[in-house]
């Protein structure tokens, strides 16, 4: 492996069976320097097992870990310059902040003024510059959280992996750290790999993004590749809000496939993975709402670029009011309910709940796939 | 008129604790202290003064004794604690959910047991006759029977043995409420087995520690049972002054004295053991 060396994680083929379950089924990936990738999947997919493995808590079933290029299989965990910042932080109560951070760097032999100085400086990037003799039980929780960070920067790993490290926070801290956790990434420029469940979290932080389910990497990509371009039905249900439908395909030809769903409706996608499904084959359809119009009538052909347009017909069910993130609820003729974004001005011409609507969606955002 | 009434419950509801602090706390303790102070001048004349614990002092052989109980318990207190450390941390943090109470019923099998019953257990392995001896002589060890008991190692073995549990619980309670991700962050960040042990796991058990500690020094000091079984005529424990003064003597007074001086002893020990580890009273016993 020559071009090894550029990529800070990689995994070739990791699997790990916990008796007849296979956790980690596998899975490979390469993370490249300085950037910031994130695994994202359902609770219970697996995501802690794959980092337990990378930090070497967990030996791999099969498969092999590289840290700059060098297998670690056989390296101890606390050999590895890959530090952790676990689910619940882990910090240590019984010590004062400095403690907590001196703690790794006496580990490692640094002596006391490096430490000090080391100390210093890295509780100053983290904007605490005055926290080093506080007790941890003193702190927010914004600090404890940029403290557990701290204590493993300083050590200066190859790769930082954070288990959900936002999950015990409450959603107004969660969202500013969202933002200060990508800022901090830049500044310390070191490879992040971050685990979550929570797509928002994927998506706003990362450079790519892998999206597991069962032990399996389902896709890995940029957040636009995975939310524009999905290549399964996993990966179009679990990111981003969307409309799914189930059906069969009734006739396909080398762009299109002509799909008739089980609530009786018949639509054209453009859109699927690697390959289009054969004839008759089951499949789930999925329309994100921001594409769906509700108008007055109905359109063939979308104005702006020319495509062609599926379109049903329904009943306005509830209007879902948030500014310039407002939906429609519209329930069509099976009772199934559909979601559109609308825009709503407040004046007469907005719609209101019990009228009836056409919904038109340009096929090249009518995505299909085998299910 | 609503406050009154909370009082009148609260005076109500700490009626039964206040009684039995009382009655059976402070005042034998009063009474034990009035006593010792007591010097019998002439048959039924009594005069204070501090005769009884003057007496203590030039008798080389009382304080000897003391010293003796306090070193001995110390002696059992750390090496419960060295037997009782990782047995408590296997319970906790190795063995599996149902090993784990098995293991824990184990340690507390013994205490369905008298005292007095373990005692003579061990008399039956450790005597001239008993188990050990010939199991020694079976296998050629030995040429001839030899008497286990009634030395210093037979007392201790014979404590440690009997206070261990009360190291295991404390310890056990509060190395289970360590989060295992704590270990594993110290292994993370750099340190080997020995690093983490000693800056994580026993900072972290340092309440439970103490709080073992003390009840178990506190228990060995104060036992009778097993040093006068296993140590037979010369253990010289405390205690048994303490009998003596009492009942074969008679001397109430001095034996009140010693009694009391005991008390002093080991809360003395308890003290400093406290400021040594940094801990307080509340920290630790009143935790686990
Ligand atoms: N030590 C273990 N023994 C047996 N099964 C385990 C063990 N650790 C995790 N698992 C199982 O592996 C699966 C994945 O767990 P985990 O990696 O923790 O998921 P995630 O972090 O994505 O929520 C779960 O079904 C879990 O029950
Ligand atoms: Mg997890």
């Amino acid at each position: 492996m020559t071009s090894s060396a550029e990529y800070d994680l990689e995994c070739i083929n990791v699997s790990k069976h916990f008796g007849s379950l296979r956790a980690v089924d596998d899975v490979s990936l390469k993370i490249p320097k300085g950037s910031f990738f994130s695994i994202l999947g359902p609770s219970g997919c697996g995501k802690t097992t794959l980092m337990r493995m990378i930090a070497g808590f967990n030996d791999a079933t099969a498969g092999d870990v590289k840290i700059k290029g060098k297998s670690v299989l056989n390296t101890p965990p606390n050999k590895r310059n890959v530090k952790m910042v676990f689910q619940h932080l882990a910090l240590f109560p019984m010590m004062n902040v400095y403690e907590n951070i001196a703690y790794g760097l006496r580990c490692n032999r640094v002596n006391k003024a490096e430490t000090d100085r080391r100390i210093k400086d890295v509780l100053e990037r983290i904007a605490l510059p005055d926290v080093a003799n506080r007790e941890i039980h003193q702190l927010s929780g914004g600090q404890k959280q940029r403290i557990a960070i701290a204590r493993c920067m300083v050590l200066d790993p190859d790769v930082l992996l954070l288990d959900e490290p936002l999950g015990a926070l409450d959603l107004k801290l969660r969202e500013a750290m969202k933002i200060e956790l990508k800022l901090l990434q830049h500044q310390f420029n070191t490879t992040f790999v971050y685990i979550t469940h929570d797509q928002s979290e994927a998506l706003v932080m990362s450079d790519n993004v892998a999206i597991m389910n069962e032990g399996k990497f389902e896709q890995v990509g940029s957040p636009q590749e995975l939310y524009h371009v999905p290549k399964t039905a996993f990966t179009a249900g679990f990111v981003g809000d969307t409309n799914r439908w189930s059906g069969r395909v009734v006739a396909t030809d080398g762009e299109t496939v002509k799909i008739e769903t089980d609530t009786g409706l018949t639509l054209v996608c453009k859109r699927f993975g690697d390959t289009a499904p054969g004839d008759s084959a089951s499949v789930s359809v999925f329309v994100r709402p921001e594409f769906i119009h509700a108008a007055w009538q109905a359109t063939d052909v979308d104005g702006a670029s020319g495509d062609l347009v599926n379109h049903m017909k329904g009943t306005v069910d509830s209007l879902l009011f948030n500014g310039a993130n407002s939906r429609v609820l519209v329930r069509d003729g099976s009772g199934e309910l559909i979601e559109a974004d609308v825009t709503l001005t407040g004046g007469s011409d907005d719609i209101h709940p019990g009228q009836s609507v056409w919904l038109n969606w340009s096929q090249a955002h009518t995505m299909c796939f085998a299910s | 008129m609503q406050k009154d009434i909370k009082r009148l419950s609260l005076i109500l509801l700490f009626m039964p604790f206040a009684l039995w602090i009382v009655v059976l706390i402070a005042l034998p303790h009063v009474g034990m202290v009035i006593l010792s102070l007591q010097e019998k001048i002439a048959p039924r004349v009594y005069q204070y003064s501090l005769h009884n614990y003057i007496e203590f002092v030039n008798e080389p052989i009382y304080w000897n004794t003391l010293l003796r109980t306090g070193s001995i318990s110390l002696l059992v207190t750390v090496l419960a604690l060295l037997i009782g450390f990782p047995v408590a941390y296997y319970i906790a943090k190795i063995a599996g959910f149902r090993t784990r109470n098995g293991l824990f019923l184990l340690c507390l099998i013994p205490l369905w047991v008298s005292d007095l019953i373990r005692a003579f257990g061990w008399i039956l392995l450790l005597r001239e006759t008993g188990i050990v001896s010939g199991l020694l002589q079976w296998t050629g060890i030995l040429g001839s029977p030899m008497e286990f008991l009634y030395n210093d190692a037979a007392v201790i073995v014979g404590l440690v043995y009997t206070v261990i549990l009360f190291m295991i619980v404390p310890l056990v309670s509060t190395i289970d409420g360590m989060d295992n991700s704590m270990i594993e962050a110290g292994y993370n960040l750099g340190g080997n087995g020995f690093t983490v042990l000693r800056k994580i796991i026993i900072p972290y058990a340092m309440p439970g520690i103490v709080a073992g500690c003390i009840v178990v020094f506190m228990l060995t000091a104060g036992s009778y049972l097993t040093p006068i079984l296993l140590g037979g005529k010369n253990s010289s424990w405390f205690t048994e002054q303490i009998y003596d003064q009492f009942i074969t003597r008679y001397n109430w007074e001095s034996g009140a004295a010693f009694g009391f001086l005991l008390l002093a002893f080991t809360s003395l020990v308890v003290w400093l053991g406290l400021k040594l580890s940094g801990q307080s009273l509340s920290s630790t016993v009143a935790k686990s």
